[in-house]
Order: C-alpha cells, then sequence, then structure tokens
C-alpha cells in the first residue's frame, strides 16, 4: 500500500501528522511519534505575545526596585544575557532535528508584522524544515474592518516568506467572510499550505468564583466537519497543500478527510486522549481500510469525494444545509 | 599603563582588586559592603578568573564571624584570601583578626568604613568601625577617592603578602563606597606585577598540610605567652617600609605615587590639619584655595594608620608647623581624645624629646570630631579648622559640621564659603526610587566619564523609606579632576522628576542664578506657571532659572515604560545641559541602553528607544513671567496639632533638613517616643481602595492583610454618627454580636500606598459586574480630601471594645486597633501584616525585640516610627539591638519582666496587711490567659496603685513602681530569616531551648531582603538571589521542623494569604503557651520579583504547591500537639515557582540547571510534604515502655 503524500513539497510516508501541542516539547515524545508512524511533526508553537511579554516582565521585574534604597542597589544578581524569546526553541529545533528523522514543522504564533520574519529565518537555520504560520487574531476593535484583518494575515505572511526559503504553511481560522477568497489570496501571497483550521480556545466562565476560567475542551470526530467541508470546496482550487485539521481522532476521520482532498490530517487531542501510540493504531486502520475498499494509494483516494468530484458540488454549499434540515423531516 | 578610563563606585573598584587578588572569598552581606561580595559571586557564577588565572572560590556564610574564620582557615592552608564588610560586621571579625595577626597570616578585609551601631543604628559612613579593631594587630589602609581605593586594595594585598600582615583596607562609606568617579583603571599587569611571586609561594608553603605537618592554635602559659607575642616585632617594624615599597613600585607601574603619610601644601605652612578617608578630598580643595589666597596651611593624608610610623609622620610635617588640628572621624567617649589625635600626640611627643622632629618648638595640638554617620564635611568646615588654629586658644575636642548647643564644642562654619571649581557643572535630580532616576543618572555620569574628555562624579541619596523611596541624585562634570567628596549644594542643573515634590521639598535652594530647572509636569509649557507653589516661582524668578518642563510619564505610557520616566528624564538632561551634541548624546544614550538592557531582549532595548525618540518633542522651555502670580503656598509637612516635638525637630528631618538641626533638639539616650508616622502624611498612593458597601460582606479580610493599617474598620453606635462627614459610608452590621450597629470600612487616603494588595484579597464581586469588587482602586487625588475627613472622624469614633469581639475570627481581630500603622515598608509588603496582627492582638502589653533587618529599618527608621499606642497610652515597647542577638536580646526582657512579676508578688505578701486580704488574693490567683482576666488584674492593679499612695514605705515605693508587672505581658522577638537561619540562629536555638515564655516570629521571605535579596538558609532550591547567582543548589532548612523536636516548643508555619484564619489562631496560641514559641512566616517580597498587589495569591499557591505546608505543634495539647493545617499538593511546584522572577530568571539564563535545580526543587516538596503528613501518625502521647 502506498501511504506517501506530499505536503509543503515534503514527501512524507503517510498522511499522519500530530499538529503543534505540548506534546513536542520533549524529545522523547517527538520520538515515540515517529516510532508510531507520525509522517512529520509540528511543533509547539512559540507565541509572539509570550516572547514579548517574557521580555518586559523579566525586565520590569528586574528593573523595578533597582536603586530604591541606600541599603539594596538592587534585589536581583546580574545575569548578564538571558536566552529570552526564540532561542529555547530554536535549541529545541536542533535538538528534535538530531532526534528523529521526519520533517520537523516550526511552528510561529504570531499577529503582528514585527521582528517575526527574523524569528521565521532564525527557525529555518536551525533545521526546521517548514514554517507554519498560525494567525491566532481575535479582532475585538469595533472599528477594525475585515479588510483591514485580511490585510494583517497577508502582511505577516509576507513578512514570513520573505524571511525563509522553507515552505511555508498558514494555519488559520474558519472565521472569514468569503474564506475561499481569504485561502486563494494567501497562496498568491506565498503560501504553501493551509491548514484547516485552528481550533480557538474558547474560555468557559465559573458562576461561583465569578471568573473567566481557561480550560481546554479536546475535539471529538464531529469536530472534523468543518474542515472536510472546506477542504471539500478548496481541493483542486488553489496551488498549495492543505492541511486537515481538527477532530482527527480515527481511520475513517482519515479516510474521510483525504477523500475530500486533505494532504495530510493533523491530530493533537486524540494523541492526548489515549497517548501517543494512537498514532500507530490510527495508520494501521487507515492502512486496512483502504486495503478494504480497494485503494492502492492515498494518492488514488485524494480529493475523490471533494466538491468537484461528488456527483452533487451543491451539497457542501448551501443545500447541504436545506438536506440537513429536511433529514429532521 | 593604567590610562584607560573607568567610571566606577568604590566598591567595585575594590572588588575588582580583591577578587583578581584572591583564591578564596568569604562573604557575608552588610550595608555599605554587601556589592563588593555580590559582584565577586557573580563574577564567579560567570567564570571570571583571577590574576591568576584561576575562578575564586567565592562562599557566602553565616555571619561575619563565619566569614572571617572561613578566611582564616583558607589563609592558614596557604590561599590567598579576602573578605567585605563594615560595621558591626568588623566588630564580629574582632576574634578571628587577632588570631589571624597573632598568626602572622596575610589576608586583607576590604571595608567600606561605616558608623557602629550606639544609640541608634546607622548605615552611613565613618571610622567608629575601623577604630575599633586598631588592638588586632591587622595594618590598617586608608583610601579616599574612587582611584586611591583601586590603588590602595592593590598596594593592601601585596604588602600582607610581603609583610605577613594582616590588612584592612578601608574607604568611607557610601560617600567612597557608592560614589561613582572617573578613574584610571588598574589593569590585570598591574595587579601581577604588583604581586611578589616568592611572597605567594612563601605564604602558600608555610599553609598547612599533612604532607609537611605542624600544629598551630597551641595554648600557653604565663611563662612563655608574652616572650612569644613580643616574637612578632621585627614584622611591625618592617611593615611600613614594605607598604611604602609596595606604593613605589605601584608608583612606577602607574605614575600615580603614594606615601604613608602624603603632605600637600606649601613647605612653609605654619597650621597643618590631620586625617584620613574621603573628606581629605573636600580638604584639599579649601587648602587650595586657601594657600591661594596667601595663608600658609597644609595637610597630611593618612594612609598607614597602622602600624603608626612616628617617624615618616613626624618627616611628613613642614619644619615651620606650628599648629597642628587632627580630624578624627569617630567618637571614643571618655577617652583623653580620639584615636587618631592620641596618636598624633604621642607620635610629636616622642619625637620631640628624642629631638627627631623637624620644627624645635612643639606645636600647638588639638583633636576633633567630624562627619560622623557620613554628616557632610564641605571645604568650609575645613576652613573653620584652619580659621580655629589661627586662635590664640583654639578649641580642643571640638567638633565641626553640627552645632552643639549642650556642651559647645562645635567650631562656626561660614556655610556661603565654597571652594569648588567654577568649571564644574553641578546638577541635582529628585526622583523616585520606583521612577529609575538613580539608574538613569549612573548611566549618564558613565557617558560623560567615558565618552567626553570631562571628569565625572555621581552620588546618590535615599530617604529611608522603601515605598515611595525619593532619591535625589548629586552629579559634576567638568574639565578638572574632582575633588568634592561633598553634597552638590549650588546646582546649575536641578531636575524634578516628580510634580509632588514641588509642594514637599525646597528643590530650587541649592539653585545658582540663571541654573536650570527641569520639571517633570502634567502641565503644558502655557499651563504649568500657575501650578508652581508660591514660593518655587518666586526662587524661579529672583534666580532668573530658565525652566523647561515635559510630561514623562504620558510619553512612557505611549512607549511601554509603565512607570519608568528614566530614560525620558536622561535624554531631557542631555538635550538641555548640551554637554555633547543633541544627536550624539542621543546616540550615546542608546549605546548605554543597549549594553544595559540588551540581554533583557530586542523588546526591551526597543521600547526604551521609543522613549528618548518620542522625548524631544515633547520638551519645552517655559516663558516665566515677571511676578508672582501662584496661589498655591507650601502646605506645612505636619498638621498644627502635632506634638511639639514632631513639629520642631521630626517636622525638620522630614523636610531634609535634619542637618540644621542642634545637639539640644535630641533625646539623649537614643528613646524616642512612639506613634509618629501618623504625622508624616505622604500622599504616595495614585490610587486607593473605594468601598461599595452593597456588596460588602464585612469579613474585615482587606484590614488583615493591609500591610500599612491603612483601612479600617469599626462599629459605632448611630447615635455618634450624627456629625458624620456627608460622604462617610455607613451599613448596617451584618451579623449578631453588634446588631443595631452600624459597620464603617475606611480608607487612610494619605497613608495608604496604593498597593492593591486589599482589593486583590477582598473575596467579595459585585453581582452585576464580576470585576468589580467590595472595594475597587480609584485615583486618590480627587478622593483625598474628602477621604481625608472621612479618616479623621473615624479615628474620633470610639474603638471597638476588645471583650466585645470574637478575636478568634478574622473579622473579630480586625476590629482591633492596630498599634503598628503607616510605616515605611514596601507597597504591598508581606512582613508587615503579621506585625500588625501581633499588635492588635497583644500590642497594649507587648514588649518586642527587634533584629535588624527590613522589619526594624520599617520598625524604627527616623524620622517616624510606626509602633503606636492606644488611648490608655498603652502600646508595643520596642528595642533593635544587633542584627544576630534579637532572640537572647528578648529574651533579656523574659527575665526582667519575670522577675519583676515575682518581685511584686513577694512584696503583694509582704504587704498584704496594709493592702486588703481580699485584693492581694485576687491579685495573686489572678487568671490571665484571656483578655478578660488581664483587662480585670489591670483593674486590681490600678485599685492596688492607689492603695499604694498612701503606702509611705520603701516596699511600698517598690510595690508601686513593678504594680504593672502583675499584668500578664507578652514579649516577642521579631525579624526576618537572615537572623533566624542564619547569624542569629544558635541565639535563636538557645531561646527555643530556655522554656522561658518568649515568642520569636520569623517573617520569612527566604532571603536578605533589607540588603538587597542575599541568600540565607532560607532560599529555595532553584531560586536566583544574590550570593547565589547560579541558582540555589541545596534545599532550604526546616526551622519548624527543627524547633518541633524539641517537644517543649510552640511551633506554627503560617502563611496569611492561603489561611487567615490558621495564622490569627497561630498567633494566638503561641502568646498563650507559657514557653518558647516559634512562628515561622511566609512573607512574600519584592525580592521574589512578583506583582506584590498579588502577594497573598502567592501565599496560597505556595501552600496549594505543597510547598509551604501549613502546621501547628501545640505542645499545651499534648495529646494531639501537632496538626498538618494544609491539603495536599494540588498543583505541581512550577505553578507557584515560575510566577516569580526569582526562580525564572535562572530558566532563561541557564535552561538546563534551571530544569535540574527545579526537578529537584519538586523532590524537596513531595519529601516535606511526606514528613509533615507522616507526622500526623505519630502518637505523641505514647508512654515509655518499661520492663
Amino acid at each position: 500500500m502506498d501511504l506517501s503524500t506530499t505536503y509543503l513539497g515534503l514527501k512524507l510516508k503517510n498522511p499522519l501528522v500530530p499538529s503543534a501541542s505540548p506534546l513536542s516539547q520533549k524529545v522523547d515524545a517527538v520520538r515515540a511519534m515517529e516510532d508510531a508512524g507520525a509522517a512529520a511533526v509540528v511543533m509547539y508553537s512559540v507565541f509572539e505575545e509570550q516572547i514579548r511579554h517574557e521580555q518586559h516582565e523579566l525586565d520590569h521585574y528586574l528593573e523595578r526596585d533597582v536603586g530604591n534604597s541606600a541599603e539594596a542597589m538592587s534585589y536581583f544578581p546580574d545575569l548578564g544575557n538571558y536566552k529570552i524569546g526564540p532561542e529555547e526553541y530554536l535549541e529545541h529545533i536542533r535538538k528534535l532535528k538530531a532526534a528523529v528523522k521526519i520533517p520537523v514543522i516550526a511552528s510561529l504564533n504570531g499577529v503582528t508584522v514585527g521582528g517575526w520574519a527574523d524569528y521565521a529565518a532564525k527557525m529555518a537555520e536551525a533545521g526546521a524544515d517548514a514554517i507554519e504560520l498560525n494567525i491566532y487574531y481575535l479582532p475585538t476593535n469595533t472599528k477594525l474592518s475585515g479588510a483591514e484583518v485580511e490585510q494583517r494575515y497577508l502582511d505577516v505572511l509576507k513578512a514570513v516568506r520573505k524571511a525563509v526559503k522553507v515552505p511555508v504553511a498558514v494555519k488559520l481560522g474558519p472565521y472569514f467572510s468569503s474564506l475561499a477568497n481569504m485561502a486563494t489570496r494567501l497562496v498568491e501571497a506565498g503560501a504553501n499550505g493551509l491548514v484547516l483550521f485552528n481550533r480557538f480556545y474558547q474560555p468557559d466562565i465559573d458562576l461561583e468564583k465569578k471568573e473567566v476560567t481557561p480550560n481546554v475542551i479536546l475535539s471529538t470526530s464531529a469536530s472534523n466537519r468543518l474542515p472536510m467541508r472546506w477542504i471539500a470546496i478548496l481541493h483542486g482550487k488553489l496551488k498549495a497543500s492543505l492541511a486537515a485539521s481538527s477532530g482527527v481522532h480515527t481511520a475513517e476521520d482519515v479516510a474521510k478527510l483525504i477523500a475530500v482532498g486533505a494532504d495530510v490530517t493533523m491530530m493533537t487531542s486524540a494523541l492526548l486522549k489515549h497517548g501517543i501510540w494512537h498514532l500507530a493504531t490510527v495508520r494501521e486502520g487507515f492502512e486496512r481500510w483502504l486495503e478494504q475498499h480497494e485503494y492502492k494509494s492515498v494518492q488514488e483516494l485524494r480529493g475523490s469525494m471533494s466538491q468537484k468530484s461528488v456527483a452533487d458540488p451543491s451539497t457542501f454549499e448551501r443545500a447541504n444545509y436545506m438536506k440537513a434540515l429536511a433529514s429532521f423531516g | 599603563m593604567g590610562s584607560r578610563k573607568v567610571t566606577i563606585d568604590g566598591n567595585t573598584a575594590a572588588a575588582q582588586v580583591a577578587y583578581r587578588c584572591s583564591e578564596v572569598i568569604a562573604i557575608y552581606p552588610i550595608t555599605p559592603s554587601s556589592g563588593m561580595g555580590e559582584m565577586s559571586d557573580e563574577w564567579a557564577a560567570q567564570g571570571l578568573r583571577n590574576a591568576f588565572g584561576t575562578v575564586p572560590n567565592v562562599v557566602e556564610m553565616q555571619s561575619e564571624a563565619g566569614a572571617a574564620a572561613a578566611v582564616h582557615g583558607a589563609v592558614t592552608t596557604g590561599a590567598m584570601s579576602c573578605t567585605f564588610t563594615a560595621s558591626q560586621g568588623l566588630l564580629l571579625m574582632i576574634p578571628t583578626m587577632f588570631k589571624i595577626a597573632g598568626e602572622l597570616t596575610p589576608v586583607v578585609f576590604h571595608v567600606s568604613a561605616r558608623t557602629v551601631a550606639t544609640h541608634a543604628l546607622s548605615i552611613f559612613g565613618d571610622h567608629s568601625d575601623i577604630m575599633a579593631v586598631r588592638s588586632t594587630g591587622f595594618g590598617l589602609l586608608a583610601a579616599g577617592g574612587i582611584q586611591e581605593v583601586l590603588d590602595m586594595a592593590v598596594v593592601a594585598h601585596a604588602a600582607t603578602l610581603d609583610s605577613r600582615i594582616p590588612f584592612v583596607h578601608f574607604f568611607d562609606g557610601f560617600r567612597t563606597s557608592h560614589e561613582i568617579l572617573k578613574v584610571d583603571d588598574l589593569p590585570d599587569e598591574v595587579i601581577r606585577k604588583m604581586l611578589n611571586e616568592e611572597a605567594v609561594l612563601a605564604h602558600r608553603a608555610r599553609g598547612m598540610s599533612p604532607d609537611h605537618p605542624v600544629l598551630r592554635g597551641t595554648s600557653q602559659n604565663p611563662d612563655v605567652f608574652f616572650q612569644i607575642r613580643e616574637t612578632i616585632n621585627p614584622y611591625y617594624t618592617a611593615c611600613p617600609g614594605i607598604v611604602q615599597k609596595a606604593m613605589d613600585r605601584l608608583g612606577e607601574l602607574t605614575g600615580r605615587h603614594y606615601h604613608l603619610f602624603d603632605y600637600l601644601g606649601p613647605k612653609d605652612a605654619e597650621r597643618v590639619v590631620v586625617m584620613m578617608g574621603s573628606a581629605a578630598d573636600a580638604a584639599e580643595e579649601a587648602l587650595a584655595k586657601l594657600n591661594g589666597q596667601g595663608e600658609k596651611v597644609g595637610l597630611v593624608k593618612v594612609r598607614l594608620y597602622r602600624p603608626f610610623s612616628v617617624a615618616d609622620f613626624v618627616a611628613a610635617l613642614p619644619t615651620t608647623t606650628k599648629a597642628i588640628a587632627v580630624l578624627d572621624r569617630t567618637k571614643e567617649p571618655g577617652a583623653a581624645g580620639e584615636p587618631m589625635y592620641q596618636d598624633v600626640c604621642t607620635a610629636i611627643g616622642e619625637a620631640m624629646a628624642e629631638g627627631k622632629t623637624p620644627f624645635r618648638a612643639m606645636p600647638r595640638i588639638i583633636g576633633g570630631r567630624y562627619g560622623l554617620s557620613s554628616k557632610e564635611f564641605t571645604p568650609a568646615m575645613i576652613k573653620a579648622v584652619y580659621d580655629e588654629l589661627s586662635k590664640s586658644t583654639p578649641k580642643n575636642h571640638f567638633t565641626v559640621g553640627i552645632e552643639d548647643d549642650v556642651t559647645h564644642t562645635s567650631l562656626k562654619v561660614d556655610a556661603t564659603w565654597e571652594a569648588e571649581s567654577p568649571r564644574c557643572v553641578r546638577c541635582l535630580f529628585y526622583g523616585l526610587g520606583s521612577d529609575g532616576t538613580v539608574g538613569a543618572n549612573k548611566n549618564s555620569i558613565k557617558i560623560i566619564g567615558e565618552e567626553t574628555d570631562n571628569h565625572a562624579q555621581g552620588y546618590f541619596v535615599y530617604d529611608s523609606k522603601k515605598a515611595g523611596a525619593v532619591t535625589v541624585s548629586h552629579l559634576r562634570f567638568g574639565p578638572d579632576p574632582i575633588k568634592s567628596t561633598y553634597l552638590v549644594n549650588r546646582a546649575n542643573f536641578i531636575a524634578c522628576h516628580q510634580w509632588s515634590f514641588l509642594e514637599r521639598y525646597d528643590m530650587l535652594g541649592a539653585a545658582v542664578k540663571g541654573a536650570v530647572f527641569l520639571v517633570n509636569s502634567p502641565y503644558g509649557k502655557d499651563e504649568v506657571w500657575d501650578q508652581l507653589p508660591q514660593e518655587v516661582q518666586k526662587d524661579i524668578i529672583d534666580k532668573q532659572i530658565k525652566l523647561w518642563v515635559i510630561d514623562a510619564p504620558t510619553i512612557a505610557k505611549a512607549t511601554g515604560m509603565g512607570t519608568r520616566i528614566n530614560t525620558i528624564m536622561q535624554t531631557c538632561f542631555f538635550a538641555i545641559s548640551g554637554i555633547l551634541p543633541r544627536d550624539e548624546a542621543i546616540a550615546q544614550i542608546k549605546k548605554a541602553i543597549k549594553k544595559t538592557y540588551g540581554g533583557r531582549g530586542e523588546e526591551v532595548v526597543k521600547k526604551n528607544y521609543q522613549a528618548v525618540d518620542s522625548t524631544l518633542d515633547g520638551l519645552f522651555e517655559v516663558k516665566v513671567p515677571a511676578s508672582v502670580t501662584s496661589k498655591l503656598k507650601r502646605p506645612p509637612l505636619v498638621p498644627a496639632q502635632a506634638p511639639e516635638f514632631v513639629k520642631t525637630t521630626l517636622a525638620t528631618i522630614i523636610a531634609g533638613n535634619g542637618d540644621s538641626l542642634p545637639v539640644s533638639a535630641f533625646p539623649k539616650d537614643g528613646t524616642f517616643a512612639t506613634g509618629t508616622t501618623q504625622w508624616e502624611k505622604r500622599n504616595i498612593a495614585l490610587e486607593i481602595p473605594v468601598l461599595d458597601p452593597e456588596t460588602c460582606i464585612q469579613c474585615g479580610k482587606c484590614v488583615l492583610v493591609c500591610p500599612h493599617a491603612a483601612i479600617r474598620q469599626k462599629v459605632v453606635d448611630p447615635a455618634q454618627l450624627k456629625s458624620a462627614p456627608p460622604t462617610l459610608k455607613m451599613v448596617d452590621f451584618k451579623g449578631k454580636e453588634f446588631a443595631g450597629m452600624k459597620y464603617i470600612l475606611q480608607v487612610a487616603p494619605e497613608d495608604c500606598t496604593g498597593c492593591g494588595l486589599c482589593v486583590d484579597f477582598c473575596p467579595a464581586k459585585n453581582k452585576k459586574e464580576a470585576g468589580l469588587k467590595a472595594i475597587n482602586m480609584r485615583p486618590q487625588m480627587p478622593l483625598r480630601e474628602a477621604e481625608r475627613t472621612n479618616y479623621e472622624f473615624f479615628l474620633s469614633l470610639p474603638e471597638v471594645d476588645r471583650l466585645a469581639v470574637k478575636q478568634d475570627t478574622v473579622k473579630g481581630v480586625s476590629f482591633l486597633q492596630p498599634l503598628f500603622e503607616y510605616s515605611g515598608a514596601c507597597a504591598g509588603c508581606g512582613e508587615t501584616p503579621y506585625v500588625k496582627l501581633l499588635t492588635q492582638l497583644f500590642g497594649d502589653r507587648a514588649v518586642i525585640g527587634n533584629a535588624t533587618g527590613c522589619s526594624s529599618i520599617y520598625g524604627g527608621n527616623l524620622p517616624t516610627t510606626p509602633y503606636t499606642f492606644n488611648k490608655e497610652g498603652r502600646g508595643v515597647a520596642w528595642s533593635n539591638s544587633l542584627f544576630e542577638d534579637a532572640a537572647e536580646f528578648s529574651l533579656g526582657f523574659r527575665l526582667t519582666i519575670d522577675k519583676f512579676a515575682v518581685q511584686a508578688q513577694e512584696l503583694v505578701k509582704k504587704l498584704e496587711g496594709q493592702l486588703g486580704d481580699e485584693l492581694c488574693k485576687a491579685l495573686l490567683e489572678a487568671d490571665q490567659r484571656d483578655e478578660a482576666g488581664i483587662f480585670a488584674q489591670r483593674e486590681r492593679v490600678e485599685t492596688l496603685k492607689q492603695k499604694l499612695k498612701k503606702v509611705d514605705s520603701s516596699e511600698g515605693r517598690m510595690l508601686m513602681s513593678l504594680a504593672d508587672y502583675l499584668v500578664r505581658k507578652s514579649v516577642w522577638a521579631l525579624g526576618g530569616d537572615g537572623w533566624a537561619y542564619d547569624i542569629g540562629y544558635g541565639g535563636l536555638d538557645h531561646v527555643l531551648a530556655s522554656g522561658r515564655n518568649i515568642n520569636l516570629l520569623v517573617l520569612d521571605t527566604e532571603v536578605y531582603s533589607n540588603t538587597g535579596g542575599q541568600m540565607s538558609k532560607s532560599t529555595p532550591r532553584g531560586a536566583v538571589a544574590k550570593f547565589a547567582a547560579a541558582g540555589k543548589p541545596v534545599a532550604k532548612k526546616d526551622l519548624a521542623l527543627l524547633a518541633m523536636t524539641y517537644g517543649s516548643v510552640y511551633v506554627a508555619r503560617v502563611a496569611m494569604g492561603a489561611n487567615d484564619l490558621h495564622t490569627v489562631k497561630a498567633f494566638t496560641e503561641a502568646e498563650a503557651w507559657d514557653g518558647p514559641s516559634l512562628i515561622v512566616a511566609y512573607s512574600h517580597c519584592i525580592a521574589h520579583g512578583i506583582d506584590m498587589a498579588r502577594g497573598m495569591q502567592q501565599q496560597k499557591a505556595a501552600v496549594e504547591t505543597g510547598y509551604w505546608p501549613l502546621m501547628r505543634y501545640n505542645p499545651a495539647k499534648p495529646e494531639a500537639p501537632y496538626s498538618l493545617d494544609s491539603k495536599a499538593p494540588k498543583m505541581p511546584f512550577v505553578d507557584y515557582a515560575y510566577n516569580e522572577t526569582r526562580y525564572k530568571m535562572l530558566s532563561k539564563s541557564d535552561p538546563a540547571r534551571a530544569k535540574k535545580l527545579l526537578e529537584e526543587a519538586q523532590r524537596d516538596v513531595a519529601t516535606r510534604w511526606g514528613i509533615y503528613e507522616a507526622l500526623t501518625n505519630v502518637n505523641f502521647t505514647q508512654k515509655p515502655e518499661t520492663h
């Protein structure tokens, strides 16, 4: 069975890729992913705000009480240079590259043009095979138009694209007025692939404590409906790879997402829930499924149920909704 | 060689040499020497090598006695070694110093000379510590300015090796240790050439080793001790010559020539002053001017004070000498004269007798004291001394620099006389400790010193508060070398970095005509004039001052700088002063920013750059009108109703004019009235808590955690509220005990520091807006007037009946009057809520012995002090003796109190017939375990006193003086972990074992907070601290567990933020236990690098991670003395630790080590929890088995 696929121009042995998560903070865990059959790994994200915040925070506390008292010129020793920002991350890229043979995709999570291009370049230098640009931006400014938001995405991408030669993927959310258009413009701006979708963290509140409580809810297979639809729609329309992310838990999920046109499927929740070895189970299950359904390769399955390939393309559009309503009747 | 210029302070200079000359360095923090140890530790952590190519072993000890002993051991085994200290630290080293010198062992102690505590502690500089070690046999080598510190430091290290005499190399604390000056660097090759390799090898060869065993430290008897003591004489005889040779060698290598006694002035001078230390530089300035005016005056700078070379001294004097004044920076009460005066008298007397003086007639010799505790010493004062020498009967044993109107020792000084170079530009900057003014000025002086041809000097003055501390930076620069070792008192440039200072300080008093005044102003160039107080306007007009304004906070906010306006004000200074072309100045500022902050990341550099770039557009010169137009006047510093002593003496100190107060203004024995902080309204809070009565649940938690007793609650009879101010908030009391009464929660708007701890700890959230609580921070300015009136009214209302409140609840305790208020502790301090709680519960019968440290500084630093008294006049009696002895000192209190109580009881029995059986029985059998019992006994004592008035006998009078001791007193020893875990541990342990009723409260911040965050044995593994720059590699000591092993000690480990009720219970139980009690109280601290407003949350996290288990061991409950009072860890240690910079910074500087230490620290937590949990299964009632 030929499970191989191509993602961002990278030849992968299969379409299973663990997506960005804290799991990749440990070298041993990434090695386990490789052993379980992962074809590549997307590293945990380095956050723009985190880097900025860490610098300002450290500066604030080291500087806060300097020169405040005759007896205490300061309250901390001067440790000189701090490894703040991407240095630690870059070191981790190097370690992963040394530890595993599969491609390592670095993930950069930022929302401003700033110095991000430089960080991307450093990641590539450190050995990252590709950069996943995770644009996690929640526009809360009531004066900011949709067009301006979109432009910001494009600007960030262009800056990064300009800075590196390795492939760049953009991981984005589904909340655009015209997602298909946005996807097209991102590809035109240099994206080698799109990762659909970012599962935005949704905070909860605690009614007793009257507090906002951050807690992550893991996805289920039901979550893959959204990427499934959009990959089906976009397949064949863009000169870029498509990665399905969200709700990839079972071999069937993988099969479905490949069938609508994904080049790779990305998973995290399933691995967090069942352990890294679950990836091997999914891979084996997927291979079995292909055999049972007499596919010779992933290539053969890919896009077989995309919008342009299905009998009634409108089922992926508004009619899909109508049909869903009708089915209740 | 040596031509490279560096701009450094005295501590840096000494440490640079000491480090390069040493193989073993033992350190311990003490102001003002701590910096030398800190630098040595940092350099060693960075792997910096010494002059012999190796990294010295730097080790922190538990006390200066320990440091001296470690150094003694190091030199005994052949290492080149040194230590750093000052004041009490040097005194603790004395026993070892006698040993080291007696054994002829080379070593150098670098000492930033500091006042020895007498009637009071002082962190500032004089030679009283140096003079206390004269008899140890150490050589004493004095340095004046920073250049001399570099030079004398290396001379000391060279001479000690060559002479085998150990040396104290000293320089003036603060004036030299903390002054920044442009000097010639001392390169490695000079240091290497100064140290005689043969002497190094000889020293090493003498080092004890089992490979060539010898024995030292014998005990000797009357037959031989004396003779053997005299064997060392040749070494002392040779020593001055060896020191001179080392000075000569330095002269050859650097071109800087020194002598044991350096004479300055004309050869035919008749009047000569002899002195040592930094003030000799100021004297040199005066000398130049006086001799320029045709006078014939000379100055002898003493460098090698011990061994004192009589021959070299007299040889230094001009043949024409007729009168000599010896200036001692110390006081030796009861002596025939101060030490150096006596040395000079002896030297000249001896030389005269032997005919070895360069002059025939015996000169007149007088001695005087100056400069105690860094008292200013100016050229005008030295002129007064020379003038005195001109008199036919000059005053001997005089003082200069103060007005002594009691014993009339002081010389009159013409303060208008100055000797400073007119080419020197002098600048004053008034800032807040928290706004970065000092740091920016340090950078500025370095820029001027290192990037221009100018000479440059910086000196920094701090007030004694920790919250809202005011700093004044004194900068000088100009083409001539700067010898002005005194404050800037005539300034060309004055900057006011905080608008509020205009109504508090006379900043323009020092302005010269045409000076520049830069004001950080919220008002623009067109509005600012009318906002200035009249006094300021008048000075500006009269002195033709050029006024500039900048709105720095707005720029700081816009560029992400927060409250730090340093970069902005620094840019203004360079822009206006024109010392460098603007573009170049900006480039240099940016270079300094990059150097200072570059290691913290590009973002930090970027925001500073942006602040610099945004500054010039907001800097404006103000067109000064011709007349005073302001309606504002500077308000009085203390209110009219304050006691006389406060209005006269203390208010003068508050205004910054303490120097002007005469001797008669003060108490003679260091005894001060309490309750004086209430008169010093500092108004430092930008925001204060404002009550929402609808949301408030009246829990009293805000009152409990307030570090400054600036938010208080009362319940009041509605009838008493008829004249309440209109904005006073009052609601019905919720609860049964005061049903029908009104509840008032009131902020002290002018005493609050705005820390926000109360709001963060408030558990009540607004139902309609969850972001709001029952109290919320709001800007102070618009509320100040109304809340001041409200607070005054609140204070006038009666205190809540102590017997009516439930003292075993947080709510109840919060109704008790705090007898510790408005201290100068940091905003959000984690220690003071415990101190305040102590005074609420027991303050009216407490006596406290306080170890030196933060708690003694905020507890007892002038001008005003926070311990206070209630309306009956009862309150805390407080004293600070030393750092190391608080437990023993306090035990002394207990011994007296117990003795007095017993004596009183004995006398009551004796006088039973005259006093009445019933009263006496009641007095002797009173149950005083609770407050009601104590109140009842107080009433009986009052009756007793009335009756005693009629008993006219010695016994009656004796009993009258002891009657109050029939009421139970509460004895407390207070201090930090530096005291309890390190320097005072031996004493603390002994007191715990004493069985006496004494309570020890350890305010555990896990570092030496007061001296700037040095490691103690309480510092946890993995945390970075000074002296543990690479992260502490071993776990903290468990003091509570150790104390528990006695079985007879009440022990509690508390954290108010985690369980406030537990804290209250622990204090009550500890006090009730008739034996020793130890409370170890988790105290969050600025040295942890946390948001202080969230300090209590961090305490909670410490408990919830299992890092700080809450426990009590109460011997009063023998059946079940132990209780583990917190739950099993529910989150990992890292979730607590990485909220704190002290842990986190290591993860950024050395991630691998941080990870390792963090894992180990997590294991420490698990182990500790395991032990505490296991103890719950111990059967403490088990009887010994008998067979």
